[in-house]
Parts: structure tokens; C-alpha cells; sequence
């Protein structure tokens, strides 16, 4: 069972949510797939990592054989490549490894070498295992890395993961939920965390998911948007996670609140049943 | 010599577009004719690499110089690869620039700017 964690905005609880419930589920999988600013290790801690480096292939002309023709050229739909002064200039980082100007080139002069872009870094903590997806300084497309981290989890043939997806509603947080079976939308009690909820309600119907909302930082007799959205809507809501002080200093501390105190296990582990009740409906 | 400007309307007396990469026109002057012609930016709506696109198309036309008021990372590699000038326009429409670099009086572009790209501000 993949379960991806997601939400519109940053900083909505989605890392505390993830790192919890499959701190609560184990033995378990824990995915972060939030590649340019992965922060789920700082709670796992993990043991005997292993890194990945994770390429893409770019092309390169033999100039010896290039004529100029900029077939190339034309072809690329990223205008990754240009023609001028007899060389073919590759811009690296707007290729996207799609290799069609190998393909079309018609002397074949162009050929294709790896180019790192990230590293996966795959350890334990417990009985969680945990892949960290990072991206390097610079680039500006985590899409590799997330297929990479998808990769790992379909092969390990593990029972209960957790996708950690990045903010937002781009492409790199389609790629995260592509295999997921069911998708858990955290969401703030504010009006713009309504307005990213309802961002993320529509990018998981697109994707025909089964989803649940789960309403974070909830303050006793406090108006809550996000709740009133999905009450609107008929969304079904998971659970409340209050605004408390001491989850709040576990949090900030680093530590995993599920494993330091029994009533937070207990809330999470709530959490994670009622989510795989909706996922064996 | 011809030299190249990016313009706003397909007439000699048109405003000078500030994007290099998405401005709607290229203004081509022939300096032993003394005419100019005009043609599209192929990269005025691309969704990527315009100003890739664009130096491409400056390129292939033929010109020894570009006059503009801004010019990216990209599009400068491309640009320089070929030799291709590039000088830094001033406040007026592009015939009186033309005439301004003739005189000497317009300076080289010092300032190669990063580019804004996709997702960025």
C-alpha cells in the first residue's frame, strides 16, 4: 500500500504527518520526495545509508561529423540545443533527456553521456526504512530524482509506504502520487490553506485518487476554512491534529512524537487505521 | 554589414522590445543598402529556451551585430560562438539607434543578465 502525503502549501504538517505514520505502521517505508529540501532524515536519523547518485543523459555532437544541418535544432521543444560558430551548444540544464535529437540527427553525430543531477540516499531507523531523495545545488528539475525514488519502492515489494511529496500542485507532485493507492491532503486552518486544499482536491481527482483530508494545527472554538471547504464539498475528512504546544517542541526538536509519547502514538496510529480503512473500501 | 534589433512593429521607426528572448520582431538594417527587413521571433511564445530560440534565429540571419537593451546568459553563448557583436541600445526608436551605432556612439552590452525562467520570479 503506497500512501502519499500531500499539500497546496508549504509548512502545513505534511513531513510531521508522513514521518508519524510510518513511525506508527512498521515495519514500514518512509519517501521523501521533497528533492529540494528533503528534512525527513532529521527525524529517522538513519542508519548504514547508502547513496544512489541519480544522472540523466545529455547529448553531445562529434564535431568531426556534424555538418550544421540543425535538424537538431529544430526538433528539440526545449530549444535545449543551438547551431553557431560550427559547434552545437548543448544547454544542459533545459534538456530533458529526451534523446530525440540522437535519434533524429541524421549522420548520427550525437551521442549521449550521464550528467548527475542528485543522489538517493537510502537507510534505516528502526523498522522504518527511509529513501532520501536530494537534489544538487543549481538544478532546476527534481523530476529524476522522484522517478529514481519511485523505482526503489516498487521493487522492494515493501507492504506500507509513505510519500512525503514535495509542496504544491506541479509536476514534480503528479510524479510523487502517480502509484500512490491513496492520497492524504494536509491541510491549516487559514484561508489561503483552504485555498491550496482545494488546489490539491483538484489535482487528485485529475488523477482519479482516493483521498482523505487530514486538518492540521486545529485551535479549540476557532474558526477553521479548510474544515468548512470540506464540509461544503462533502470531502471526507481523516482526522484533527490540535495545535499543541508539545508536539509542537518534539517537532521543532527533531524528535519523531509518535515514538516519545503514547498519546501522540495513539493519535497517529488512529490516523493510519482510519486510512486503511478507506483504502480497503 | 547588418545589424540586427529586437522591435516591437514591422517599421524602421518602431519601439525597441526590452525582452531579446520573447520581443514579436527582429529588425534586420543592411548597412551597404541602407534598407532594413523585418521578420517574427520564431521564440516569441515558446514555453522554453526562448532566448535560446531567438539567438538561433539572430544567428541564422546573417547578422554581425545586435543592438538590444538586454541580454540572457543563454542567448549570449549562442550569439558569441558566431562573433556576433552585441552593444547596448539607448532611450529612442531603432533607425535612430542605427544611425547612433554607426556614429559610435552606442557602447557594448557589459551586462549579461541570468535569464527568468520557468517558476521563477
Amino acid at each position: 500500500m503506497k500512501i502519499a502525503v500531500l499539500s497546496g502549501k508549504g509548512g502545513t504538517g505534511k513531513t510531521m504527518l508522513s514521518v508519524n505514520l510510518a513511525a506508527v505502521a512498521t515495519p514500514s517505508t518512509y519517501v521523501d520526495c521533497d528533492v529540494e529540501e528533503p528534512n525527513g532524515y532529521l527525524f529517522f536519523k538513519p542508519e548504514d545509508v547508502r547513496p544512489e547518485i541519480v544522472s540523466v543523459l545529455v547529448p553531445s555532437a562529434d564535431p568531426n561529423i556534424c555538418n550544421g544541418c540543425k535538424e537538431c535544432v529544430r526538433f528539440c521543444k526545449f530549444h535545449a540545443l543551438a547551431h553557431s560558430g560550427e559547434h552545437l551548444i548543448v544547454f544542459e540544464d533545459v534538456c530533458h533527456s529526451c534523446g530525440g535529437c540522437s535519434l533524429i540527427c541524421p549522420l548520427n553525430a550525437i551521442t549521449e553521456h550521464p550528467r548527475t543531477v542528485g543522489v538517493v540516499e537510502s537507510g534505516r531507523s528502526g523498522e522504518v526504512t527511509i529513501h532520501t531523495g536530494r537534489m544538487n545545488v543549481g538544478e532546476a528539475a527534481g523530476l529524476p530524482i522522484i522517478r529514481k525514488l519511485m523505482k526503489k519502492i516498487s521493487e522492494s515489494g515493501q507492504e506500507r509506504i509513505f510519500i512525503d511529496c514535495p509542496p504544491g500542485s506541479s509536476c514534480t507532485v503528479m510524479e510523487s502520487i502517480r502509484d500512490a493507492e491513496f492520497c492524504v491532503l494536509v491541510s491549516e486552518p487559514t484561508i489561503f490553506g483552504a485555498h491550496n486544499l482545494e488546489m490539491i482536491v483538484e489535482l487528485v481527482r485529475t488523477f482519479d485518487k482516493p483521498f482523505g483530508v487530514i486538518l492540521n494545527k486545529r485551535l479549540d472554538g476557532e474558526k477553521d476554512p479548510s474544515e468548512e471547504y470540506c464540509h461544503r464539498n462533502c470531502l471526507p475528512i481523516l482526522g484533527k491534529i490540535p495545535f499543541d504546544h508539545e508536539l509542537g517542541i518534539l517537532n521543532s526538536e527533531g524528535k519523531i512524537a509518535s515514538r516519545e509519547n503514547g498519546r501522540f502514538f495513539q493519535m497517529f496510529k488512529d490516523i493510519y487505521d482510519h486510512i486503511t480503512e478507506c483504502v480497503s473500501i | 554589414m547588418k545589424i540586427i534589433l529586437p522591435v516591437e512593429k514591422e517599421q524602421e521607426n518602431t519601439d525597441i522590445c526590452q525582452s531579446l528572448g520573447r520581443t514579436p520582431y527582429f529588425m534586420l538594417y543592411d548597412t551597404n543598402t541602407g534598407s532594413s527587413e523585418f521578420f517574427q521571433n520564431p521564440a516569441s511564445n515558446s514555453p522554453s529556451g526562448a532566448g535560446i530560440e531567438a539567438a538561433q534565429a539572430i544567428v541564422d540571419s546573417g547578422a554581425n551585430t545586435l543592438l538590444t537593451p538586454r541580454c540572457g546568459n543563454n542567448a549570449y553563448s549562442v550569439l558569441k560562438k558566431t562573433g556576433i557583436a552585441v552593444f547596448r541600445t539607448i532611450p529612442g526608436p531603432a533607425i535612430s539607434n542605427i544611425h547612433a551605432f554607426l556614429e559610435g556612439d552606442l557602447s557594448e552590452l557589459d551586462t549579461i543578465h541570468e535569464g527568468r525562467h520557468h517558476g521563477e520570479n
